[in-house]
């Protein structure tokens, strides 16, 4: 068991920032031909990173069992990403460069991420562009035939690649186009309808899984020599949210629970351009493009007496006078405007929610207004940029934003947070690895915009191939483990066990009743604004939402499987474990960074507020049981690069 | 505005693959016409929970209508009675007070029923997996200006790639035929440099394998590019079926 004492390697290598990725690949351990085709590897997930991966580990000639929830490969949520992926090209030729990719995300993380990490990042996203236009991804293109670039929120300079408002599906289908072929070949086993429900340990290293095939609700035992997870974030801890239905956290925690540590869990992001939320039904929140916000424009009425008249439907948007309307992220950030990174946007619309001047039928909402782009552009010319993101919005809400301005508030949308890795994505676990959003790693404490892509698509085409083979190469002589192994057996006792347990309780509430009042928790006392006494709240709380769960929820022995009922049992008997990891780390983070705000460390001015003397670190939780309280780790950041400064949005 | 509306829903339920299936009603009172088609079943789904009968099972993920995993046969349409949309972005207010509804699975004999209103769309993965990609692996590839594409093909290849698998195009149609959705990714790869090289080979293989999956052929009704959710063109199948000409030609 780890101590307080146990000393948190990330295996940075040594050497300058720009010489460490080289370095790397230039010493590591690779494994030779005839020896990959004797090592198999489980890959959980089909997004970005684990497509990508997947398809890659194949191609060298590694076997393959891959995973998925869906129906298909082809629908893992990275496909709703809208607006594009960062890359250094300079094509553009703005100045842009390794060294400013790398930068701004480090500023944009709020200087809470690893220096190393983000550095590499940066470096390889010109292969990953390189590498989906072989595959025939139809990035947007300009007249002379070269592709064509855009801002995105946060940056200077425009690095973003984009396929209209559907970068996130061309990646992912570029991904699964590569991955077809693998399992075309025989190289690439697919499990599809799938879920993780343990991960198992053997000697000390991951060898393997439990999963359920939910067609059949039979509990199936896979081994692999390494075992991969890319599983996606836990946003929907907070039951709305604007990850897909399935998404969920409960592969983390399985890691988590075998001794991978859970890093910066209060890390999420609050994207500030969502539909806002319209009854208690909604099942979930739908992302309008942050690249919106390069031609709209963020306003709420500048007199509280227009803003109760809107919320009480006698007045219209377009009826208030120009001067009579605060944009104010124009006014209180002059440099950027209404491109402030999304964590600064989402708590400027919450404000001026909470100070009175909110919009729609809850007040609950802003304006994100187009006329002005319209009259300077021409209707045609945004119709042809965000075409499909105003139909989106005009099916959902039945309003067209070309004539009246979009509602848009903050929701939940990235968790930042999440597996400890170290530098070669191996989590505290041996053999396991974690990549793409189910990681911790590259974002700090808030993610840059069109960076999610770039990290998913990193990971699992240029940097777990490399570095897994630095561990493979010592497991050659390991034969193929059979399932039957006690370990194997006694995963799957305690996964049947825990089923059981689900459907014995035999209560009275439904289970999206008991997730739609840990989501209400999280979003009152863990969301936007966070304070000590509403933390300790949110954890009586959860504490509160679990006995109830355990004793009350109710799932239906269905005669048949598949059993919907019992697959989403299991996932929020998770999700009540990380709202409380969330909240407990929260609480102990007693500064402001990026997606985390906590009410009490913010400037004058409203700003958050680090304490790098304090909280210069990585807090990484130890699973200490299920009756007990994680033991905190701490991973040191020092930057050695990189001058930390207070973000400034302003100038 | 929001309102309130009764409505009447005939479901389609099926045990499973061989089980004998059959329409059930139920009654919905004050569904708001705000509420998405999805949170209506939601809605019913809670309730029956709450009367300790069985859920209706059906596929939905992301449901923002980029997935492509919710499917639905809705008053005689796949993906219900508005255009250019997916289930999942269907609205009540499309619906009037004291209307019944009827749902049934995606009926095709490329998709077979797994429970209720799902089925297993398996059969348009592996169509992809007999050809629809471009054989390149990772690294070693050209910088990605190396290359100009005329603005042109790489739009029409975009609004090919649009497709998001869902399966309406088969479920539309008389024949069964997957044509549209295999026309787009042919279409979307033949128009663009890096996939010209397997142009021929790719016509051919996918549509053996469509072929072999028992999907039917096309007669040209159209009936899969008006229900398409993302508007895909027919033309595509026209492209496609000149690609498959001009391979055989070669052979």
């Amino acid at each position: 068991m780890a101590t307080q004492e146990t000393k948190i390697d990330a295996k940075i290598p040594a050497g300058a920032l720009d010489e460490k990725w080289t370095n790397y690949k230039a010493h590591q351990k690779l494994v030779n031909p005839a020896n990959k085709r004797k090592l198999d590897i489980i890959v959980v997930g089909t997004g970005l990173a684990g497509a990508s991966a997947a398809a890659s580990l194949a191609e060298m000639g590694f076997n393959v069992l891959n995973f998925c929830i869906q129906d298909s490969p082809r629908r893992a949520h990275s496909i709703a990403a809208q607006g594009g992926i960062n890359a250094a090209k300079n094509y553009p030729n703005d100045g842009d460069s390794v060294y400013r990719l790398f930068y701004e995300t480090i500023k944009g993380g709020d200087y809470r991420a690893r220096e190393a990490n983000v550095y590499r990042l940066a470096e390889v996203s010109n292969s990953i562009i390189d590498q989906c236009v072989a595959q025939g991804v139809p990035f947007a293109r300009d007249y002379g035939g070269l592709l064509d670039n855009r801002s995105f929120g946060g940056a200077q300079v425009s690095r973003t690649f984009y396929a209209r408002g559907q970068t996130g599906q061309q990646l992912l289908l570029g991904a699964y186009s590569a991955l077809s072929r693998q399992i075309g070949s025989g190289a690439v086993k697919m499990y599809s309808r799938y879920e993780m429900l343990d991960v198992v340990i053997i000697d000390g290293r991951a060898r393997g899984i439990i999963a359920r095939n939910i067609v059949s609700g039979k509990i199936e035992r896979f081994f692999a020599h390494a075992v991969v997870v890319g599983s996606g974030g836990y946003g929907n801890t907070f039951f709305l949210s604007t990850n897909a239905m399935a998404s969920n956290g409960s592969a983390a925690m399985q890691m988590y629970r075998k001794g991978a540590y859970f890093a910066n869990p209060a890390y999420a992001q609050i994207h500030p351009t969502c539909i806002p939320v319209h009854g208690d039904y909604q099942s979930k929140l739908t992302l309008m493009s942050e690249s919106l916000r390069n031609d709209g424009r963020i306003w709420v009425p500048k007199k509280k007496e227009d803003a109760e008249a809107i919320r009480a439907g006698k007045l219209k948007p377009t009826a208030i006078k120009e001067e009579d309307r605060d944009y104010y992220l124009e006014r209180r950030y002059p440099a950027f405007g209404n491109l402030v990174p999304r964590d600064v946007a989402s708590r400027a619309a919450k404000e001026r929610c909470d100070a009175g001047y909110g919009v729609g039928s809850t007040g609950l909402a802003v304006y994100l207004d187009f006329a002005e782009a319209i009259n300077r552009l021409g209707e045609n010319v945004v119709r042809q940029r965000y075409g499909n993101l105003f139909q989106m919005y005009e099916k959902i809400v039945d309003d067209n934003p070309y004539q009246t301005p979009m509602m848009i508030y903050p929701a939940i949308h990235y968790t930042m947070g999440g597996i400890w890795v170290d530098y070669e994505l191996q989590t505290s676990v041996k053999g396991l690895f974690c990549i793409g959003e189910a990681n911790f790693s590259d974002h700090g404490a808030n993610r840059l915009g069109a960076s999610a892509l770039m990290q998913g698509l990193a990971d699992g085409y240029f940097v777990l191939p490399y570095t897994i083979q630095n561990y493979l190469a010592d497991q050659i002589q390991i034969k193929r483990i059979s399932t039957d192994a006690p370990e194997f057996v006694a995963a799957e006792k305690a996964v049947n066990e825990k089923i059981e347990k689900i459907l014995s309780i035999q209560g009275k509430r439904s289970v999206d009743s008991i997730h739609r009042e840990l989501g209400l928790t999280m979003w009152d006392f863990v969301g936007m604004g966070r304070n000590a006494d509403g933390l300790k709240t949110a954890l009586e709380k959860i504490d509160e939402i679990r006995k109830e769960f355990w004793s009350n929820v109710y799932v239906p022995k269905t005669a048949t499987n598949p059993n919907v009922e019992l697959e989403k049992a299991l996932r929020l008997s998770d999700f009540i474990e990380i709202g409380a990891l969330m909240a407990r780390d929260a609480l102990l983070r007693e500064e402001s960074c990026g997606g985390h705000f906590r009410q009490e460390h913010q400037t004058e001015e409203g700003e958050a507020l680090r304490h790098d003397d304090k909280f210069s670190y990585v807090s990484c939780w130890n699973y200490t049981g299920d009756d007990a309280a994680p033991e905190l780790l701490k991973e040191p950041l020092d930057y050695e690069f990189t001058e930390r400064k207070q973000r400034n949005y302003k100038e | 505005m929001s309102k309130e509306i009764n409505i009447k829903l005939k479901v389609w339920r099926q045990a499973g693959p061989r089980a004998k299936g059959q329409f059930e009603t139920y009654e919905l009172n004050n569904v708001s016409t705000e509420a998405s088609f999805l949170e209506m079943l939601d809605i019913l789904n809670e309730k029956l929970i709450s009367e300790r009968r069985e859920p209706i099972y059906f596929d939905h993920d992301c449901r923002e209508g980029i997935c492509g995993m919710c499917s639905l046969y809705i008053n005689g349409h796949p993906h219900g009675p508005d255009t250019e949309i997916t289930t999942c972005q269907l609205h009540m207010r499309k619906f009037h007070d004291g209307q019944t509804i009827t749902i049934e699975p995606w009926r095709s004999a490329g998709f077979p029923v797994i429970k209720d209103l799902t089925v297993d769309r398996r059969a348009y993965d592996k169509i992809i997996q007999a050809g629809g990609f471009v054989s390149v692996s990772t690294g070693g590839v050209p910088d990605g200006n190396a290359i100009p594409i005329p603005k042109k093909d790489a739009d029409e290849a975009m609004d090919a790639a649009a497709c998001i698998g869902c399966g309406a195009c088969a479920a539309a149609c008389k024949n069964g035929s997957a044509m549209l959705f295999v026309a787009a990714k042919v279409s979307q790869l033949a128009l663009l440099p890096q996939g010209k090289i397997e142009r021929k080979n790719r016509a051919k293989a996918m549509l053996a394998k469509m072929d072999e999956l028992g999907f039917g052929n096309c007669t040209n009704t159209g009936a899969c590019a008006s229900e398409c959710p993302k508007s895909v063109s027919i033309t595509h199948i026209a492209r496609l079926n000149r690609e498959y000409l001009v391979a055989k030609l070669a052979d």
